[in-house]
């Protein structure tokens, strides 16, 4: 039976992992080469590597990076984190990356989702969608590290990318991202409905229940979360066997 | 032992290349007819789209090469795919494959939200019947990504289920393919590798 996935994202800025609370004040939390493996040897399904600094310094994503990370690692990875043209995503994938994760550049010229698509197969395109609540026009997405409203519906916009062939969605709350108090169940569940392709729910875990909300009354694919993994609030063995002891559907 | 990737451009060879390098194995990544007919194993990986696959593979003349190798071969994921006769994917008509093994490739049928389209992720493994397996049970989970696959039949040596059973493994004679990244599955994977290499 396919199981739900448990991924631990590492955010990093200028070599080291950090996290921050609503993207802003970010705290040192470690080498990510190291997180990397003790997460694989912890369980963890799959990683993100997202390059925070990407997209507002227009860096190059860190390829020698990921190719240390992926001479590792023996479970999956995603990197995102500034990736706008056909040849970033060939560096990444030429250098052991998985998946890549594109953001801004696909909400910039959604044709990039077919080219991509077409050229590197739907399996290693991730479109990650992050997401904010306001009373007046519902969830909306935001780009450039969370600094810009684009205005487009977020289950609308899941669902184009999905359509134009992504092969997963990542879809962050920045409502809940860092506060720990939970999972945007409502925006997860939605776009999880609504689209056809795996979803990963992302922004606000802050306990073992969380996730299993997240699983069974949002129908998300994966759960990821940095902060309750990388400070060692939660083991991921023990969130694991909690999980599966609720009757999801877990690798141990 | 001399193993040979073959090298059609078929998506993340780093991925099998750093496995094996874990392993203490050294790879050549190579389309070269001659080194891959005398190379000890042959591993085939692949990610993507059929169709371009099989143009690459014609380019170079693989399509002829690679069904008469007579040493170990492990196609792995696309790679196992395109042994196969036939797929669905490549336009209306689908793709003529390698035909080395006798099935034909057909897509998941997606349903929101319980069968997501593509099937990824980590899926335990049933029916298994290969010395590939050996020291592993259907409590042992590896790691999928695919949108097609090949059903069972006489060939399957082991499969999963999404929700129906699918050809997780398949073998003729000395071709062996995996439809799941072996490489990327952990422990789990790492000890199918092994034993591919000990064939």
């Amino acid at each position: 039976m396919l199981t739900k996935r448990i991924i631990p994202c590492l955010d990093v800025k200028d070599g080291r992992t950090v996290k921050g609370v609503r993207f802003e004040g970010l705290r040192d939390a470690g080498d990510p080469v190291a997180l990397a493996s003790r997460y694989a040897r912890e369980g963890a399904d799959e990683l993100v590597f997202l390059d925070i600094t990407a997209t507002n310094q227009k860096r190059a994503t860190l390829v020698a990076l990921v190719r240390d990370v992926a001479r590792e690692l023996d479970i999956p990875f995603t990197v995102g984190g500034g990736i706008g043209t056909i040849s970033d995503v060939e560096a990444l994938l030429m250098n052991g990356a998985d998946k890549v994760s594109i953001n801004s550049a696909a909400l910039a010229r959604p044709e990039l989702i077919e080219e991509l698509a077409a050229r590197f197969g739907s399996q290693c395109i991730v479109v990650a969608a992050d997401a904010r609540f306001n009373d007046a026009d519902g969830w909306q997405v935001y780009t450039r590290a969370g600094t810009n409203n684009t205005g487009r519906d977020a289950v609308q916009w899941c669902r184009e990318a999905a359509d134009r062939g992504a092969g997963e969605i990542l879809l962050t709350s920045m409502s809940n991202d860092g506060t720990k108090d939970g999972f945007a169940l409502d925006i997860t569940g939605a776009v999880s409905r609504a689209v056809t392709i795996p979803v990963i729910a992302s922004g606000g875990a802050g306990s073992k229940q969380d996730f299993t909300n997240v699983f069974q009354q949002a129908q998300a694919d994966a759960g990821l979360a940095a902060s309750i993994f990388h400070f060692g609030e939660i083991g991921i063995r023990e969130l694991k066997e909690h999980l599966r002891r609720d009757g999801i559907p877990m690798r141990l | 032992m001399k193993i040979a990737i073959v090298d059609y451009k078929g998506g993340n060879v780093q991925s099998v290349l750093f496995a094996l390098e874990r392993l203490g194995v050294q790879a050549t990544l190579t389309a070269d007819h001659d080194v891959l007919r005398r190379a000890d194993k042959v591993l085939f990986p692949g990610e993507g789209e059929a169709a371009s696959a099989m143009k690459e593979l014609r380019a170079q003349g693989l399509h002829e090469l690679l069904p008469t190798l007579t040493q170990p071969f492990l196609g792995i994921c696309l790679g196992m795919q395109l042994l196969g006769r036939h797929t669905q994917e490549g336009g209306a008509a689908g793709t003529d494959m390698l035909g080395i093994l006798p099935f034909d490739v057909v897509r998941f049928q997606a349903a929101a939200p319980e069968h997501k389209v593509p099937h990824m992720g980590w899926n335990n493994l049933q029916a298994l019947r290969s010395p590939l397996f050996e020291g592993l049970s259907a409590e042992d989970y590896v790691y999928f990504v695919h949108s097609y696959y090949a059903p069972v039949g006489s060939y399957t040596i082991a499969e999963a289920a999404y929700p129906a059973p699918f050809s997780a493994a398949v073998q003729h004679e000395n071709f062996y393919a995996v439809q799941f990244h072996t490489e990327k599955s952990g422990p789990v994977g790492t000890r199918i590798l092994e034993n591919f290499l000990k064939l």
